[in-house]
């Protein structure tokens, strides 16, 4: 279903929540990868509440869809949405990081209700995409698999090995997203081990490539709805983001890949993001 | 859900070792439907390949990407399904090390790996090929069960029993053309278990893989030249180890000797001798297996002579270890 502008209305005033949440979560668990759960907020909130078929009550049901989050630190922007679509009482993220808490910087599929795979290390979320993906054709189900990667993380071979594979068994029952927020720990990506050209790669592995605006639920959706009616090969959405977007002090700054924010930072941030969404 | 043999012991001598497992795979996939198959373009050389041919539909063949395998076989086991995955030790062990411990053992799925060509089976491809640390390895990774067969119908009932048993499992055998310990499948294998083969009192022999049929040939030659009472113990699950017939080994036979195709460090070996240690009996122990160097080139009974992992070599060690002054009973404080 092409999406609606009174649907792009609602998501982003989720996002706005999401953002807000994000900079509380951020507070509240002394340090966070705030930079990269910030970007990818329009994918989660797109996917979490238009596209996801899910029972947050049931979060084992059998029929739900998946979603690997494979950039697993991004579990700062992964949590929060978890918690506003109703798997688990908010009031949890506060003790995010703290000890014997089921919230750490990578989020525990055993632990936390609604996260389908636990990740955290880099390179093995694709993999296990492809694998549920599998899983769910040779079982004749109808539920779908999305896949989110950093773009950092597709340095690590293994995520070339999962693409292979998803072109070789013509896995197009998963939907798969790259941060593309060019930056990563010591440096942007282009410094530290060059990506571009990048849509080249994936094409060259067998996909098709969608390069869109990732903040904009427009693009994000037809690309999404593109990808559900595909059916030759894979389909990788290379989402175009801002790392730290919403909160202006982050965007696009290295260093705030990882950092931790005093109430004084916080209010900075939230203002920003109110901003964002002229509140 | 599991069933016994259908098909007779002669069918089984007319296959190799690793072939006995690849038709009872392929057996078990006609029963549960959710058993599903994965190789890393070893299907052929790990025999997986019968269960392939019988279910084209349920295996999937990555190709050289031993990472993309096993996390491929988590994702397979996130929707529900039990995957077998085979390939090489040296690759289950170490080349996908981190996607068998975070893929597959922190999220504790339901994975049955099936590692062959491991010690020194693959004798002439040399070290690359050669795995002789995997089980101290795999036994470190929380949530999985490392077995260790002693011959093909002992991985037949390994296999078996693993598909219903919970959590990942870490089958590790050799290239298949090991000589039978087995003739029947109806000994009672149970994961967890070690077997006796032989019980004795002067000293106990705890083996697994082809060493155990080794020590079991040695404790005849033992009995009948040197008149040695020489208990065997198959110990083919090291994790979870049978505690109790090592300590009744400890206190009963007071001297042990383990044999592994492993580097002496981490295996069965320290796997018992921390038993041991932590019981706080008094026991003679030593352990033989690869001396912490890499292996030799050279066809693989070579290299069981050359590492006295043989029937010979057992002789000769058992017959050093007897010769050894220990201190008896009466020196110990044993009592915990």
């Amino acid at each position: 279903m092409p999406i609606t502008d009174a649907e792009i209305k609602d998501l982003k005033e989720k996002a706005w929540q999401i953002r807000r949440d994000i900079i509380d979560t951020t507070r509240w668990s002394g340090g966070a990868h705030i930079g990269g759960g910030l970007s990818i907020v329009e994918m989660l909130v797109l996917l979490y509440w238009k596209y996801l078929n899910i029972d947050p009550k049931n979060p084992k049901w059998d029929e739900r869809d998946r979603v690997v989050l494979s950039k697993g630190h991004g579990g700062v922007g992964y949590a929060p949405v978890l918690a506003r679509k109703g798997y688990f009482d908010f009031d949890l993220l506060k003790e995010f990081n703290h000890f014997k808490s089921p919230f750490g910087m990578h989020l525990d599929g055993n632990k936390v209700k609604g996260v389908d795979a636990s990740t955290g290390s880099l390179g093995h979320g694709l993999s296990m995409a492809v694998g549920l993906a599998m899983g769910a054709r040779l079982q004749k189900k109808s539920w779908r698999t999305y896949c989110i990667l950093g773009d950092g993380e597709c340095n690590e071979g293994s995520v070339w090995e999962a693409a292979m594979a998803a072109h070789r068994f013509k896995v197009t029952n998963l939907v798969t997203f790259v941060d593309r927020n060019q930056l990563m720990i010591d440096g942007p990506t282009e410094v530290i081990m060059p990506l571009e050209p990048f849509a080249d790669k994936w094409k060259a592995f067998g996909w098709i490539v969608r390069e869109v605006d990732g903040h904009s639920f427009k693009e994000l959706a037809d690309a999404i709805d593109y990808a559900h009616g595909e059916e030759s090969a894979p389909v990788i959405i290379i989402a175009k983001t801002v790392k730290g977007k919403g909160i202006d002090f982050m965007e696009n700054e290295v260093k705030w890949h990882y950092g931790g924010l005093d109430e004084e930072l916080a209010e900075r941030a939230r203002k920003s993001v109110d901003k964002m969404y002229g509140k | 859900m599991s069933e016994g043999l259908t098909w007779t012991v002669r069918d089984a001598d007319k296959l190799t070792q690793a072939e006995i497992y690849g038709e009872v795979l392929s057996q078990l996939g006609e029963q549960n439907p959710k058993i599903v198959g994965l190789s890393a373009d070893l299907a052929q050389s790990t025999k997986i390949g019968t269960f392939a041919e019988r279910f084209p539909d349920r295996f999937f063949n990555v190709g050289i990407a031993e990472q993309n395998l096993f996390g491929m076989a988590a994702g397979l086991a996130l929707s529900g399904l039990i995957p077998f995955a085979s390939t090489f030790a040296v690759f289950t062990s170490m080349r996908a090390a981190e996607q068998v411990r975070t893929d597959i053992c922190y999220q504790n799925l339901n994975v049955k790996i099936i590692a062959t060509h491991a010690g020194v089976s693959f004798g002439q491809a040399g070290t690359t090929h050669h795995c002789t640390e995997d089980i101290s390895i795999i036994r470190s990774f929380a949530n999985m069960t490392v077995i260790v067969p002693a011959d093909g119908i002992e991985t037949a009932n390994a296999v078996r029993a693993c598909v219903d048993y919970p959590g990942p499992v870490y089958i590790r055998i050799g290239r298949g053309f090991e000589p039978p310990l087995y003739e029947r499948e109806d000994y009672g294998y149970q994961i967890g278990k070690a077997i006796q083969l032989n019980d004795g009192t002067d000293i106990t022999l705890i083996c697994c893989g082809i060493t155990v049929l080794q020590a079991l040939e040695a404790s005849k030659i033992l009995k009948d030249q040197d008149g040695l009472s020489v208990r065997v113990l198959n110990m083919h699950t090291i994790k979870p180890i049978d505690r109790e017939a090592i300590i009744k080994a400890v206190e009963e036979t007071r001297r042990i000797i383990t044999f592994e195709e492993h580097n002496i460090y981490g295996g069965l070996g320290s796997a018992v001798a921390e038993v041991i240690v932590e019981a706080g009996k008094g026991c003679a122990f030593e352990k033989v297996g690869i001396p912490d160097c890499y292996s030799e080139v050279g066809y693989p009974e070579d290299l069981y002579t050359h590492y006295k992992l043989d029937t010979d070599g057992i002789i000769e060690k058992v017959r050093e270890v007897m010769g050894k002054e220990f201190e008896e009973d009466e020196d110990w404080e044993d009592e915990v």
